[in-house]
């Protein structure tokens, strides 16, 4: 199947999907993979939002960036947990296979891409970040696409660094697609990425020049968004090339 | 809605009684101040920094940084609520509300009924002129007592506080009425038209 654009629809109404399998990205977070709804369709970059009940009717509702890509059978929702959070503890500690809660989406129109827009694509995620813009890369395989595409990835530790080996096949697909690790709070025996907070001169070395009119798409903590497109504008990029999606702090 | 699974093991943490009242449907507290843009934040330019007020094509007033600040200043207090579900209570706000910007340039009221804002870099957002007056909005330059940062959209954002918070849109710079409505930014991208927090109008269609 083919993501396109979404057309107009009625209300998004609440699905009950229920847990396929968890699997455990780094000690902060899981990936949840899920029923997939009742959705006609949904694009890389969208979320969903999500809405727990608790036996005494009581309900909490958040966001959550969609992580699997529209080609996948299943649907996939990778969540952080959030020191006294809510609803990520929930996620990430307590659920098992076969619960169930509900959802619906998707949700945003603007933070998406599909290889019909066409590229360079380039990435900047930081931390959990970096989950909407995995589902642009895997819709891109999945397209068998070889539209240049960068990722530039801002991670605390290496045990913090998600997705990592599935980044590493991607890229070993050869197929237009290099990523950049950045690690901001170690530099371990043997490390051949990055360290240090992203800046201009990361952004220039280890992504597109503003020449090649790049589709960049930025998401991460207040901060590292506001670090980044700021780095980006001082390397020269159209503010107007540049999207953004802010998480946090927030009671999540 | 008496369908909805129970979420097993989730017990959630409950409202205090006090606050539960002020918190619509589906929203949760914070006591952050999340920041939520879709590009890149302005930097602050006060120079050049200009507001108007219009009628359609025509012209109703014209400030720059220094004009506006000697309007009449309003302080409010008011709780914010986001379509991403947070909620912060009581926030302190400075401004000048479109109620004292109609009056300078000689109106009671709005001269039409829907009125689109537009933001330096392009956003714009809509709503019905009514929803701004009557002590409703305003343009804000502070923010608990501090001049407004530029990620929470300063130098000036229109604060529209009884409706979701991307209606309070940043980095404001021009409010026209018009006599038909058009749908803004996230309007046209799904979101409600209107955006009433306590009528829960997230999406199209809510």
């Amino acid at each position: 199947m083919t993501a396109t654009e979404a057309t107009a629809q009625p209300a998004l109404r609440w699905q009950t999907v229920e847990v396929l399998d968890l699997i455990e990205e780094t000690p902060r977070v899981k990936t949840l993979v899920l029923t997939r709804p009742d959705w006609v369709k949904y694009l890389p970059g969208q979320h969903v939002d999500v809405r727990l009940t608790a036996p005494d009717g009581y309900r909490a509702q958040r966001s959550y960036s969609i992580a699997s890509t529209p080609e996948d059978a299943d649907l996939m929702l990778t969540v952080e947990r959030i020191e006294d959070g809510e609803v990520s503890p929930y996620f990430t500690d307590e659920v098992r296979k076969g619960d169930k809660f509900e959802l619906r989406g998707p949700i945003g129109r603007y933070f998406v891409w599909t290889v019909k827009l066409g590229g360079p694509l380039f990435l900047i995620a930081g931390g959990s970040g970096v989950v909407p813009l995995m589902a642009m890369l895997r819709h891109r395989a999945a397209q068998n696409s070889d539209v240049p595409a960068t990722l530039l990835f801002s991670s605390r530790t290496e045990r913090d660094i998600i997705y990592r080996s599935e980044l590493d096949k991607l890229a070993a697909r050869k197929d237009g697609f290099i990523f950049t690790h950045t690690l901001t709070r170690e530099k371990p025996a043997g490390w051949s990425g990055r360290t240090g907070r992203i800046d201009a001169d990361m952004l220039i070395q280890s992504g597109f020049a503003p020449g090649a009119s790049p589709r960049i798409f930025v998401c991460g903590p207040t901060g590292f968004v506001e670090a980044a497109a700021n780095g980006l504008l001082a390397a020269g990029h159209d503010r107007s090339a540049i999207k953004t999606e802010r998480f946090g702090p927030t009671g999540r | 809605m008496n369908d909805s699974p129970i979420s097993r093991g989730f017990s959630g943490r409950r409202r205090a009684d006090a606050n539960a009242k002020h918190i619509p449907p589906g929203q949760h507290l914070t006591s952050d101040f999340p920041v939520l843009s879709a590009g890149p934040t302005p930097e602050p330019d006060f120079e050049n920094w200009q507001f108007q007020l219009g009628d359609g094509d025509a012209e109703l007033g014209s400030w720059d940084w220094t004009q506006f600040g000697v309007l009449t200043q309003t302080d409010i207090t008011t709780d914010i609520h986001c379509v991403t579900s947070w909620s912060k209570l009581d926030t302190r706000w400075r401004g000048v509300t479109i109620d004292t910007l109609l009056d300078a340039v000689g109106l009671t009221e709005p001269p039409s009924p829907f009125a689109i804002i537009s933001c330096e870099g392009g956003y714009t957002t809509n709503l019905p002129s009514e929803d701004l007056i009557d002590g409703k909005a305003m343009i804000a330059t502070h923010f608990d007592g501090q001049p407004l940062s530029p990620e929470h959209g300063g130098p000036a954002r229109l604060l529209v506080p009884h409706l979701y918070f991307w209606k309070s849109a940043k980095w404001v710079r021009a409010i026209e009425f018009r006599d038909a409505d058009e749908p803004g930014f996230w309007e046209q991208l799904g979101y409600h038209n209107y955006g009433d927090p306590w009528r829960e109008q997230r999406y199209d269609g809510d």
